[in-house]
């Protein structure tokens, strides 16, 4: 686990990976997403070498000829993040074997928004975790394309406004559940694959170990409010993940190899409900006359998914799929 | 000492990469480019070089992927034709931007559709202003030998330029044919190591690559790309001479055949050269003054060497195996304006051949000599050999 001693030296010589002088908006929870990440595996010795897919955090972080990125950066284009830094990875392994570079350190973590991970990037993600690469793939999932003014996504909940599929007098804007990214990724069963919020900065650190440890594809997917799209004050994203976790609507787990295990089980639960409407994107949803069905639906799905969640940790309990990637 | 071996182009692409022996390849398999990347997956799995293979899940990712590696420093190739071209060709376009030394045989093939796997240079023309240098190869010869060119031209540090070497699908690709195979060691020492300055792998002094290049610096940057490819052109001659010490065959921006006396001269790039030749020899048979013209470099285009070639001559016939639809064909415009500046302009006639393969024989190409001989040659009217109108 990162020791927050180290942590804290880090900051006061500042000595950061991911440094300031970035042009997110003010809220914008990537950032805290791309800080842990690098700054943990850096508190547990390792040296980051990272890849951003096309996005906010990308555009906002490197306006040349300036950069926040204190170690090596690579972006390449919207849908090849996990592509490019597999490449990477692999001239690692050669120049290694070849004797070119003396370095064991050297830790690749690939970040992409949701668009570029659940969506466009799906296929070059979906490759090279079958390939076995060693990398840790880290998603901001801030349901929808934001940089380019909130379009849907894969990623993108029902009733959620947004300007490719608007709500509007003839149109219920999306209605489609966003897509279990994990599930997709843990389908490739020999990888780690896990899901994280803002609000819980100590499970991150400890699922990011996990994935910096773990010898081959680790995958984190990070629920990090878009303040302005999500319409929420600047200073609420990190409440509104907790309250994601309180409500079920993003449940904590992990998986490894074929094991499953839930790392927050809140004592109780609050209703979906108190998270939907904390959120201006549903104001549209909120006023419709079906509204409370729809709430319904998603509720029942919620705690469907929480119980088979809670199904698959008893039964896979100490029995990976694999040893071995 | 050189041995001859008689095998398909493909595999004499192979045996060059092999001799090159990248730290990465990454490649997906399209027709006709396959065999090159089963032959070298073959000498991976026999230990013959020790490259790290990433068999990538498609073209996209294959470019994407030695991006990734030639960013870490490392040496690269991929290998592609036609659709799979056109699938990687945002990320060919990248690689060229952030100036990585990539070598990529690309194994003409037409650009669908409909679906057609033979032979055209239409994917070599989508590719033509992607800031790749652009290498046409006759045979299994040129194919080997300009891979090991393209390589060496590629790395030089005033010019960092990935490189594509164009060879015919199936004619020269699957065609059986001698070529001369350099020592492996030779090839060694010819390409010599790949010292990149800056590399993702370099923790100590770490990079940014591919930042957000907005309105104040990406001009200049497309402007440095410019003199890149200048410089590419400044260094060739150098790096033709240097491959002429080490194999005794000496290259040229442009492969000139029997054209000093020419009074009538045809212009076609790769294959297609052979037949043409043969007609040539027999059309000097019987009296008439022709000569051919074979482009090796096609990016950066060697203007200055066609104005050489082919200014107070008679008549010039270009053949396309590409269409620029609603414009004039790529090498027929090409040409016709570097013959803007030359005092006595030929007379010029295009010709469109061989898409998706259609057989090109020498009986056609004769017609277009005739054509120009019997002064029937018309600027800007597009006409088609083997087609049926
Ligand atoms: C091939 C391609 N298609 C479309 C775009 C335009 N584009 C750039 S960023 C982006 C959305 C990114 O969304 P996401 O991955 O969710 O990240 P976010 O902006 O939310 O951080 C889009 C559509 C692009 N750059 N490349």
């Amino acid at each position: 686990m990162p020791n927050i001693r180290d942590l804290v030296d880090y900051v006061e010589n500042n000595d950061w990976a991911f440094t300031q002088g970035h042009r997110l908006c003010p809220g914008c929870n990537a950032p805290m997403v791309a800080n842990w990440a690098t700054l943990a595996a850096k508190s547990l010795g390792y040296e980051p070498v990272v890849g951003v897919a096309t996005g906010c955090l990308e555009v906002s972080t490197t306006i040349f000829p300036y950069t926040s990125w204190n170690v090596p950066y690579i972006h390449n284009a919207f849908e090849n993040v996990a592509a490019t830094i597999s490449g990477a990875e692999a001239a690692y392994r050669s120049l290694k074997n070849r004797k070119k570079i003396d370095n064991d350190k050297i830790k690749f973590i690939a970040i992409g928004g949701d668009g570029g991970t659940y969506d466009i990037g799906l296929q070059s993600l979906s490759g090279a975790i079958e390939r076995g690469h060693d990398f840790v793939y880290i998603l901001y999932d801030n349901e929808g394309y934001m940089n380019t003014g909130n379009q849907r996504s894969g990623s993108t909940p029902p009733g959620a406004d947004s300007t490719t599929e608007p709500i509007g007098k003839a149109s219920s804007g999306k209605l489609q559940l966003k897509k279990s990214i994990v599930d997709i990724v843990a389908g490739h069963e020999g990888v780690y694959a896990a899901t994280a919020v803002t609000s819980e900065p100590w499970d991150f650190m400890r699922k990011m170990q996990q994935a910096l440890e773990f010898r081959g594809p680790a995958f984190i997917a990070v629920l990090a409010p878009c303040v302005r799209f999500w319409r929420i004050p600047d200073d609420s994203g990190v409440e509104v993940t907790k309250l994601a976790v309180e409500t079920k609507y993003w449940p904590l787990w992990e998986y490894n190899m074929g094991v499953y295990k839930v790392t927050k089980k809140p004592k109780t639960f609050k209703p979906v409900k108190e998270y939907i409407t904390k959120l201006g994107r549903y104001n549209k949803l909120m006023k419709r006359p079906d509204a409370n069905e729809i709430l319904e639906e998603l509720q029942n799905y919620v705690n469907a998914k929480w119980d088979r969640l809670l199904a698959l940790e008893e039964l896979t309990k100490d029995k990976p799929l694999r040893t071995k990637i | 000492m050189p041995v001859k071996l008689t095998v398909t182009g493909a595999h004499a692409v192979a045996q060059a990469m092999r001799q090159i022996n990248p730290d990465v390849v990454a490649a997906y398999p399209i027709t006709p480019q396959t065999p090159v990347v089963e032959y070298y997956a073959t000498f991976v799995a026999d230990g013959m070089v020790d490259t790290i293979l990433v068999p990538v899940e498609s073209e996209h990712s294959a470019m994407s992927a030695v991006v990734g590696a030639a960013a870490a420093g490392a040496r690269t190739m991929t290998a592609t034709a036609a659709n799979g071209l056109a699938l990687m060709i945002e990320i060919v376009y990248i690689a060229a931007s952030y100036r990585l030394p990539i070598i990529m045989p690309l194994v003409n093939r037409a650009l669908s559709g409909p679906l057609n796997i033979h032979c055209d240079h239409s994917d070599a023309m989508l590719a033509r202003d992607s800031g790749w240098i652009q290498f046409f190869t006759e045979n299994h010869q040129e194919a080997y030998d300009f891979t090991i060119i393209a390589t060496k031209l590629a790395e030089k540090e005033n010019v960092l330029l990935p490189a594509m070497v164009n060879l015919d699908g199936f004619i020269t690709s699957h065609g059986v044919e001698s070529f001369e195979m350099l020592d492996d060691e030779v090839v060694k020492e010819f390409v010599g190591t790949w010292n990149p300055k800056y590399s993702l792998l370099d923790t100590e002094n770490p990079v940014t690559f591919g930042p957000v290049d907005l309105f104040d610096y990406y001009f200049e940057h497309h402007r440095q790309q410019e003199e890149a490819m200048n410089n590419a052109y400044e260094e060739l001659p150098k790096v033709f001479e240097e491959f002429a010490k080490i194999s005794g065959r000496k290259y040229d921006f442009l492969d000139l055949y029997k054209t000093d006396d020419a009074d009538y001269i045809m212009v076609v790039m790769n294959s297609t050269a052979s037949t043409a030749k043969y007609v040539v020899d027999e059309l000097r048979e019987e009296g008439k003054k022709v000569g051919l013209i074979k482009p090796q470099v096609f990016t950066p285009f060697p203007k200055k060497e066609f104005q050489k070639a082919l200014n107070g001559r008679k008549g010039v016939v270009i053949l396309d195996r590409a269409m620029s639809f609603g414009k004039e064909a790529p090498l027929y415009s090409l040409i016709k304006s570097a013959l803007y500046e030359v005092p006595s302009r030929p007379k010029l006639g295009s010709y469109i051949y061989g898409l998706g393969g259609r057989n090109t024989s020498p009986k056609m190409i004769r017609q277009a000599f005739e054509d120009a001989f019997n002064d029937n040659l018309v600027a800007d009217e597009q006409r088609y050999l083997g087609l049926r109108e």
